[in-house]
């Protein structure tokens, strides 16, 4: 019987964790790679639309974005529930056709790149799929007036239906 | 004097130095990728008299979307979003000379020389290219979703072209052609100017349709 007494004072086994950095370090660059910074905080409510044949976007420092949607829940209160536009992280907040605003945001913008860079600007424009384009095309004429005018309409990846 | 042994580091808290990393990561990134459909918007024109360029109508492709989201191309109601690709492609193609599509010029566009056994040793195309313009025009209370798909059909329409014209040419997938590879950039660019993606975006103005 005391054949098979285990010997007091063992408690339970350890495990050995020497791998586990090396476990999280493999995580850390993961994510590291695949991710990006998150840069500006999206005030509105988007909902992407999604299409077929969209093209990745290159060269970040070249791209600055315009959302347009409703405000966020909690901004609400703040700024109604009516369709708002968004420079990069500026809400603005303005009755009327916000031409000056999108000009002033352009030129400021434009200031900001190397001077080989200036002419390509790239102007993303995030917006909710249940806008209506008049606020869409107030807001392309003022990107026209200021001569911002390679834009990019946001959209994800479709891989539905067309399949291709 | 008596050796030391070496010492060793505890490494039972770099875990945890780890996880913290990695939770910062996990915060201040995000996932998504910058993905859409870019175009270029055309200029404001300089002087006052404005430059009405005169297209005949047979080389326009007129889409119309309403303030129901209802297209009207070349003024038939009621097209359907899934019937618009092939239209667009027939309209660019006009392979029956029909005198109703858009007129074709003749062009000469270089390929790096070699590059397929269906082109000339020096690699210079002969062939037709269409002069169609598609004019898209909205309603201000269309929905930028329909748009942004009509957008897409239109664009997919020109990327067909350009795959089945790439597929017969030089038997690559358009898709997977290397930017990088100098001669197949050649080429990419070179089918680019054999179907242009001539879509005007128009001056905004109400279509109307029935509330």
């Amino acid at each position: 019987m005391s054949k098979f007494k285990r010997k007091k004072g063992t408690g339970a086994q350890k495990i050995n964790t020497a791998s586990l950095p090396d476990i999280i370090f493999m995580l850390l660059f993961f994510f590291m790679v695949s991710t990006t910074m998150r840069e500006t905080e999206v005030m509105v409510q988007i909902k992407p639309t999604e299409v077929s044949e969209v093209k990745k976007l290159e060269q970040k420092k070249l791209v600055s974005y315009i959302y347009i949607g409703r405000p966020a829940r909690h901004l609400q209160s703040m700024y109604g529930s009516e369709p708002i536009i968004q420079l990069n992280d500026k809400l603005i907040n303005e009755e009327g056709i916000p031409t000056e605003s999108v000009q002033d945001f352009v030129l400021f913008e434009r200031e900001k790149l190397p001077e080989v860079d200036k002419n390509r600007m790239v102007m993303s424009l995030r917006i909710d799929q249940d806008i209506p384009m008049g606020k869409v095309d107030d807001v392309k004429q003022a990107l026209r007036q200021a001569k911002a005018l390679i834009i990019n309409y946001s959209a994800r990846k479709d891989h539905g239906e067309q399949g291709r | 004097m008596a050796k030391r042994e070496l010492q060793e580091v505890n490494a039972g808290s770099m875990a945890d130095i780890a996880f913290l990393l990695l939770i910062f990561f996990l915060v201040a990134t995000t996932m998504d990728v910058d993905t859409g459909l870019t175009r270029l918007l055309p200029p404001i024109p300089e002087d006052e008299q404005e430059q009405e360029v005169q297209v005949k109508k047979r080389n326009v492709l007129v889409v119309l979307i309403n303030r129901n989201d209802q297209l009207m191309v070349r003024g038939e109601f009621g097209t359907r979003i899934d019937e618009l690709k092939d239209i667009t492609m027939e309209f660019f193609l006009n392979s029956n000379n029909d005198p109703e599509l858009p007129e074709k010029e003749e062009a000469e566009v270089q390929f790096p020389p070699g590059s397929s056994p269906l082109l000339p040793p020096d690699g210079l195309w002969r062939g037709y290219v269409s002069r169609g313009v598609i004019s898209l025009q909205n309603d201000r209370s269309t929905t930028y979703q329909q748009y942004l798909l009509v957008q897409n059909e239109l664009v997919a329409a020109v990327n067909q072209l350009r795959k089945d014209f790439c597929k017969l040419y030089f038997d690559k997938n358009y898709d997977d052609l290397n930017m990088n590879i100098p001669s197949e950039k050649e080429i990419s660019e070179a089918i680019r100017s054999v179907y242009k993606m001539n879509i005007s975006e128009a001056e905004p103005k109400n279509i109307g349709g029935l509330r």
